[in-house]
């Protein structure tokens, strides 16, 4: 090769390299335009795919969102209506006994009513003929006068038994119309507490209407529903999150507090691969308490992660609710018997390593000794039941992550598809630079060429001239 | 569910494979030969911390060095500590307890058989079969073999580490500090070529670099 090189001087080397990229200069400039399109319309293709692929994943988000917004608006309804039936339960289902009490009410005070009416004196029969016989013109005859002064007596004592009479009439009104006051109190006291209870009612009822329209918004699918279900998805996820990562926390202290004295009961020996069984095993206790506590919580019907047990009768899963609640509960105690261990442990630690150190062994008997063994045990047997309470950020964490991720996708998706579009636009004027670069490096025939047909073309026009 | 019946299956092989041994065994040599006997308060302090170092399934012995040490015998205390750390500190409690018998009860040997001693420890640690081996040598390495021993036999010594602690200087050696420098030269040569590992530790304040 080198012999070959050798063989003719550079120059000539470069004019016949010069010749060679003249001849092929058409079939070169032909492969990199078809080069640089195949690339330009690959990556055009890529693209399209990438965002018909965006536009699908943004369809099913908008999808996964509604029907998450729907089920979540479908539940506030269906508490709103629970709590309605709740009140309606308990305050108006006594409606007909509260009904007839005011009735018999209504009835005994119109009773006393009645009877308490003010019955107007019947004037007495003889007033007439008192009357005749005052009229006798002969007063100043003594028998008229003593008649007259015995009718006057008798007049003075009969008013003055029907003026009693009166009396006892309207002492006996009063009694009837004080019977009335209680009677009146209670029906005030009832109705005040229909009248409470049909507040709440239509407190509930607009409350519920909000609900409703929300409802309706979100199965129109419009987009200021779309546009509060992403917000408010990203502020549950970062919410739940945080939660997660507390709970995660207390996870990883109660890992502690159990590991070590686990050795005890598995050993601390045996791995599996390269962890040890007694850190396994911690982990699986934990694991299995707040598989419980979500199990509990389910079943409460506080979260709803399993439709299999939402879907379970009322009786069924309130027996499930216990059964759970009673291993949790004996995890629990499990826990806290382990955390006096791992104290005792570390207790012998200390006295073992003070004994090999040559000092003086220290019982623990110390004044606060309790108070870490309590603290300890205390934490064990608690942590297990707060941790249960992990479903709940638990379901919004998952909940809201499909939304979370499938706007990340979406997000990543577009960038790659702008990126492929630029990508494929660069190939293509790539391929004409390449082609300009090629005619730069060629100059020198081009121009030759050039000079070549003006030429031609000047003599060809002279010819037709000198035709002419 | 592919993958979790994957993971579940890699998870089942790592269990049902050869199980890798996690514990250490360490043996401790100690000279009882001559003034050496003077040193075995610190031998004590080297037995304690490499005590309080020690975890449930792991192996620790001691053994003397004297005029014949390639013998059961010789082995003073051993242990091979429980799966429970409760039973493991109790093992470690009655191993000081044997240990300061033996440190009262000593008196010193008339030869130094460190060979015959190694060789017991090889044996002892090889049955014992622990993911680590070390054995740690308390002693000047001045070694006098009683007319008679023979002590010309290599060692196998592939996967141990050997720790020389507190290799003092002799008299001799303040006179002519090679006869020092070449007898550890020698011992190192000796392990290295039995495919050990060799190390000097003469700073007992700094007992962490004795066991990995």
């Amino acid at each position: 090769m080198t012999q070959l090189l050798d063989s003719l001087p550079l120059w000539l080397w470069f004019l016949l390299a010069l010749v060679a990229l003249f001849v092929a200069r058409k079939p070169v400039h032909q492969g990199v335009f078809a080069l640089a399109r195949f690339f330009h319309q690959s990556l055009r293709l890529g693209a399209n795919a990438v965002a018909n692929a965006e536009q699908r994943l943004q369809d099913r988000n908008r999808e996964v969102l509604l029907a998450a917004g729907r089920e979540a608006a479908e539940r506030h309804v269906e508490r709103e209506f629970d709590r309605i039936e709740a009140t309606m339960k308990k305050e108006l289902a006594q409606y007909p006994a509260l009904h007839r009490k005011l009735c018999e009410q209504l009835t005994a005070i119109d009773e006393d009513y009645v009877r308490s009416a003010e019955v107007p004196p019947e004037p007495t029969n003889w007033a007439k003929a008192i009357k005749a016989v005052a009229e006798i013109p002969a007063k100043s005859d003594p028998v008229v006068g003593d008649v007259l002064e015995t009718i006057h007596h008798s007049m003075r004592k009969a008013e003055a038994k029907a003026l009693e009479a009166y009396r006892e009439s309207a002492r006996e009104r009063h009694q009837l119309l004080k019977r009335m006051m209680p009677n009146w109190r209670s029906m005030l006291s009832t109705l005040g507490r229909v009248n409470k209870s049909v507040d709440s009612v239509i407190h509930r009822a607009k409350v519920l209407d909000g609900h409703m329209e929300r409802y309706e918004e979100i199965v129109q699918g419009s987009d200021r529903a779309l546009r509060m279900l992403s917000s408010s998805s990203l502020v549950q996820f970062f919410i739940a999150s945080f939660v997660l990562a507390i709970a995660v926390g207390g996870a990883l202290i109660n890992f502690h507090l159990i590991a070590r004295p686990m050795t005890e009961m598995v050993g601390g020996t045996s791995y599996i691969g390269s962890f040890k069984v007694a850190d396994i095993s911690a982990l699986v206790i934990i694991l299995v308490e707040i598989t419980m506590g979500l199990f509990v919580m389910e079943c409460l019907r506080i979260t709803r992660l399993f439709p299999v047990i939402s879907a379970l009768s009322d009786k069924l899963r309130m027996r499930m609710m216990w059964a759970a609640f009673v291993l949790l509960f004996f995890l629990a105690s499990v826990e806290a018997g382990l955390a006096f261990m791992r104290e005792i442990l570390m207790q012998e630690d200390l006295a073992v390593s003070a004994q090999l150190r040559g000092g003086e062994v220290e019982a623990a008997t110390s004044g606060v000794y309790w108070i870490t063994t309590a603290a300890q045990m205390g934490m064990g047997f608690i942590l297990p039941f707060a941790l249960t309470f992990v479903a709940i950020p638990l379901e919004n964490f998952i909940a809201s992550a499909r939304t979370v991720i499938g706007l990340l996708t979406t997000f990543f998706l577009r960038i790659l598809s702008v990126v492929l579009r630029l990508t494929g636009t660069a190939a293509l004027r790539t391929g004409s630079l390449l082609v300009r670069l090629y005619d730069i490096v060629i100059f020198l025939p081009l121009w030759l060429e050039n000079l070549y047909f003006n030429w031609r073309a000047g003599s060809a026009s002279e010819a037709t001239a000198e035709e002419a | 569910m592919k993958r979790l019946i994957t993971i579940a299956s890699l998870l089942l092989l790592a269990a049902c494979g050869e199980p890798v041994a996690r514990n250490q065994g360490v043996y401790m040599l100690i000279d009882t030969s001559g003034t050496y006997t003077q040193e075995l308060d610190k031998a004590q302090q080297v037995i304690n911390y490499t005590l309080a170092r020690m975890n449930p399934g792991d192996t620790f012995a001691v053994a003397s060095i004297n005029t014949g040490s390639f013998s059961e015998k010789n082995i003073k205390a051993k242990v091979t500590f429980d799966d429970r750390p409760s039973v493991t500190n109790k093992q470690k409690q009655a191993f000081q307890q044997s240990i300061q018998q033996f440190v009262d009860e000593t008196k010193p040997a008339a030869y130094t058989d460190i060979t015959g001693g190694l060789l017991q420890a090889v044996e002892y640690l090889n049955e014992k079969e622990p993911g680590r081996k070390t054995i740690l040598i308390f002693s000047d390495l001045k070694e006098e073999i009683k007319e008679g021993y023979n002590r010309d036999v290599p060692l196998q010594l592939d996967g141990f580490s050997l720790v020389a602690l507190n290799v003092t200087k002799l008299r001799s050696d303040n006179m002519d500090p090679n006869e020092y420098l070449g007898r550890l030269q020698a011992w190192q040569g000796k392990v290295e070529q039995g495919g050990g590992s060799w190390r000097v530790v003469n700073d007992l304040e700094r007992l962490e670099k004795i066991l990995p």
